[in-house]
């Protein structure tokens, strides 16, 4: 065990990965000499040869669809996008091909795809965005966010061996912010299986990524007026755990749905109308969904904390559900 | 017995722990006439499926309970009206002289209803429908309550009203009236579930007070299922029952509701296991004289009897004789009080075909028939349970019971006991076996035998091991060597 930051974490798990399967290479925007945008892959080239770590051209269509051919042809392709924001111009080979490539033809694709996630650094609105939903949406893909070092390691090592394409939210804000102890040797950590982040018996949170940090914030707020938060990270969106949701929601009957994302189609909505359909005699309260508003990200600093949800904000959104 | 006024017919009580019935099918139709007794419905109830006779001859007046539907006891079905009067309206005030006529038989003609005022047999009314979740504060305004409270009030019958709320706008939260279940308030009543199988009266002064059936005495001709003795205690209405919770079915199932009987079986039997400390005790016996004696008595009994000498009639005649050294195995745990009983109400189990379920009719005083008469009264209470002609009493007042898993093969079983019993006897295969027995000279020969495995199982908390044991060892020695003459 040593402390790592999130970054680390990940950046110790790829290299494990790649260690451990010769199939498992790297390809991206500025991956190799450069090490990543975000120093990821620092020194992976050296490691592994330029073979392995792959500079590709400014195009994430081709960088998917590469990895998508590869994959078919029995590689384990690991794409970062620089951000997040950039996976639009992939969505054909995603959603298209390598999310129905199963379906249609049998064969897997067992491709990860890295997306530096999340605001809160001033990006605006080309580099702050929570992409998820979008994809969440799609059948044949699986949505990995770790909130936690350990789990960015352990959620990597599964979605690089998963036989699916996997898009993998690393949150940019957890980088560096975010430090922990983490094993040294590989492991996994399942899908879809959520984590009691904090137990509590009045209200739960149920949410992911850096939102998680900030509900726990909040959750220590209101632990001086007597309420007693929980909080569920649910670590992965496809699958997500509905069972560790329902049973918290049957023992606090009031429930804060989280997310950084925007409000309208974020995931939600999902997980609240499931939490109606199949809980609806346990709650004691509506179901309270806090997320960003339906706009992009703004640049300015000030807009940027008005519009990402606030410790203040989950805060006063579970003090109303407690006193409902 | 023409009736004079207007006679009610109510769901008759079928046994201490059943505290509703469902209407299967109505006989006759408003505007029919009936005799007395003439059957007038089907009823399912959890222990019994039965007719339910007129309580008198008249007119069919009016049917207030339609087919399909489940009632609580004593919900008036039906009103029967004398014969030629008017078709009055439903609430029309009955005086309803006949609706106690006690083990009376006589036909008293009132002319004066009024004389007849108080009615101490009135059965109870029927439990109010659960309160809709629509309490009042204090103001006496409407406040909202969450599908969580509404579920809790209805499963523990807590009137919402009662509960102080501490919500937004005084709204009663799920904690406030978890507080509430908690704190058990006076006025709270029972929960729901423990209500039909509510729990005999503890140590009654006479062993007959609590169910008339169990009487030492042979009870008197059956009573009409209408005339049933109310419930003990009819104060207090039984509380609102919550609706199961709705299943959702997966991929490759179906499900269905479970009717009353299987609601019925599947709660005594958790009651039961939760309730005594139960232990199960096997014997082999050798069947050899009891096939060879039965072998022998079969053409008799069928040409005289037209009845068939089963190998359960036997062992039910030499457990009843055995018991009378071992009296604890036909008791009863009453409180802290060890009830002993002087007869023997034999269940016997009888399994309705198609995993229906199963009823356990009793052959009351059992211990005063002989293997003729136990032969015959098995016949007739198996014939009657499949047919549904069993009457109330004849599924209550059960002192031990015997269940006979044996006619499919099975060889060995661990039955639960049917509260509030101690024990039940397990009846396995009759099965050609090699055993070793000593021939004449006193040589260990390996011979055939007919062999049975007969499992008691038995309520540790009153029977010992050793004293089943007992009781088991002379129960084998009672067929093995099988007296003739004295059974």
């Amino acid at each position: 065990m040593a402390e790592k930051t999130y970054l680390q974490a990940i950046s110790d798990g790829l290299r494990l990965e790649m260690r451990h399967d010769k199939r498992v290479f790297v390809i991206g925007e500025d991956v190799g000499v450069y090490g990543g945008a975000f120093k990821v892959t620092l020194d992976f080239q050296e490691e592994f040869g330029p073979w392995r770590v792959i500079d590709a051209p400014l195009s994430e269509t081709a960088i998917v669809g590469g990895c998508t051919g590869a994959a078919i042809m029995g590689m384990r392709p690991v794409a970062e996008m620089q951000f997040s924001d950039f996976i639009s111009c992939a969505w054909d080979q995603l959603v298209t091909v390598a999310a129905k490539q199963r379906w249609r033809a049998g064969t897997p694709v067992p491709i990860t795809v890295r997306l530096p996630s999340g605001g809160g650094f001033s990006g605006g609105p080309f580099h702050s965005q929570n992409p998820e939903s979008s994809f969440a949406h799609i059948p044949g893909l699986k949505i990995v966010c770790p909130a936690t070092p350990e789990d960015a390691k352990g959620l990597l090592a599964t979605s690089i061996q998963d036989p699916n394409p996997v898009l993998y939210f690393e949150h940019k804000h957890l980088y560096r912010r975010i430090k922990a102890e983490v094993p040294d040797e590989r492991y996994q950590t399942p899908f879809g299986e959520a984590r009691v982040h904090r137990e509590g018996d009045d209200v739960t949170v149920v949410t992911w990524g850096a939102m998680v940090w900030t509900a726990d914030e909040a959750a220590k707020q209101l632990e001086g007026d007597g309420v007693s938060v929980e909080i569920l990270d649910l670590r992965t969106l496809i699958p997500w755990d509905r069972k560790a949701v329902l049973e918290s929601v049957r023992k606090t009957s009031k429930v804060v749905v989280l997310h950084e994302d925007t409000l309208t189609g974020g995931f939600g909505g999902e997980i609240a109308a499931t939490i109606a359909e199949e809980a609806f005699e346990d709650l004691d309260a509506p179901v309270k969904r806090i997320a960003a508003p339906d706009t992009p990200v703004p640049f300015s600093p000030v807009l940027e904390k008005a519009y990402i949800p606030q410790v203040d904000d989950v805060a006063a959104g579970l003090r109303e559900l407690a006193e409902y | 017995m023409a009736t004079t006024s207007a006679i009610d017919v109510v769901m008759p009580q079928m046994g201490v722990s059943v505290s509703e019935g469902t209407i299967t099918k109505w006989l006759k139709q408003e505007g029919e006439a009936i005799a007395a007794d003439e059957p007038l419905l089907e009823i399912s109830t959890d222990k019994v499926d039965t007719e339910v006779p007129s309580p008198g001859e008249g007119v069919v007046q009016q049917i207030l309970v339609q087919e399909g539907e489940t009632v609580d006891v004593g919900t008036k079905l039906a009103v029967i009206a004398p014969a030629g009067a008017e078709a009055a309206p439903a609430e029309a005030p009955a005086p309803e002289p006949e609706e106690a006529p006690a083990p009376e038989p006589e036909p008293e003609p009132e002319p004066e209803p009024v004389a007849a005022a108080p009615e101490p047999a009135q059965a109870p009314p029927p439990a109010p429908p659960p309160e809709p979740a629509e309490p009042t504060d204090g103001a006496g305004e409407k406040t909202f309550v969450s599908p969580v409270v509404a579920r809790i009030a209805s499963e523990h019958g807590v009137d919402i009203g009662q509960v102080q709320g501490t919500g937004r706008g005084g709204r009663v939260t799920k904690k406030d009236i978890m507080g509430f279940v908690e704190s058990g308030p006076p006025a709270a009543p029972p929960e729901a579930p423990a209500a039909p199988m509510a729990p005999e009266p503890v140590a009654p002064p006479e062993p007959a007070a609590p169910e008339p059936a169990a009487a030492p005495e042979a009870p008197p001709e059956p009573v009409p299922a209408a005339a049933a003795p109310p419930p003990p205690k009819p104060a207090a209405p039984p509380p609102p029952k919550p609706e199961p919770e709705p299943v959702a079915a997966g991929a490759g199932e179906t499900v269905e509701p479970m009717n009353a009987m299987r609601r019925g079986i599947a709660e005594h039997m958790r009651r039961s296991l939760d309730t005594s400390a139960h232990v199960t005790t096997v014997f082999e016996i050798d069947m050899s004289r009891v096939v060879a004696l039965r072998n022998k008595l079969k053409p008799e009994y069928q040409k005289s009897y037209g009845v068939n000498p089963t190998y359960l009639a036997f062992i039910a005649r030499a457990t009843i004789e055995a018991m009378k050294n071992w009296p604890w195995v036909n008791a009863e745990i009453r409180g802290e009080q060890i009830v002993r009983k002087n007869y023997v109400n034999l269940g016997i189990a009888v399994a309705l075909e198609g995993g229906q379920g199963l009823i356990v009719p009793v052959i009351k005083n059992a211990e005063g028939l002989n293997l003729l008469g136990l032969a015959r009264s098995i016949a007739d209470i198996a014939e009657r349970s499949r047919n549904k002609k069993l009457m109330p009493d004849d599924v209550q007042g059960g002192t031990f019971t015997i269940t006979n898993p044996g006619g499919w093969g099975a060889i060995i079983g661990t039955p639960i006991i049917s509260q509030p019993q101690v024990a039940i006897l397990d009846v396995e295969a009759l099965v050609k076996r090699p055993v070793v027995v000593q021939d004449e000279s006193g040589q260990d020969v390996i011979a055939i035998r007919p062999m049975m495995n007969l499992c008691l199982s038995y309520d540790h908390r009153l029977v010992d091991g050793a004293y089943a044991a007992q009781f088991m060892k002379e129960l084998r020695e009672n067929l093995e060597s099988w007296d003739e003459s004295a059974y």
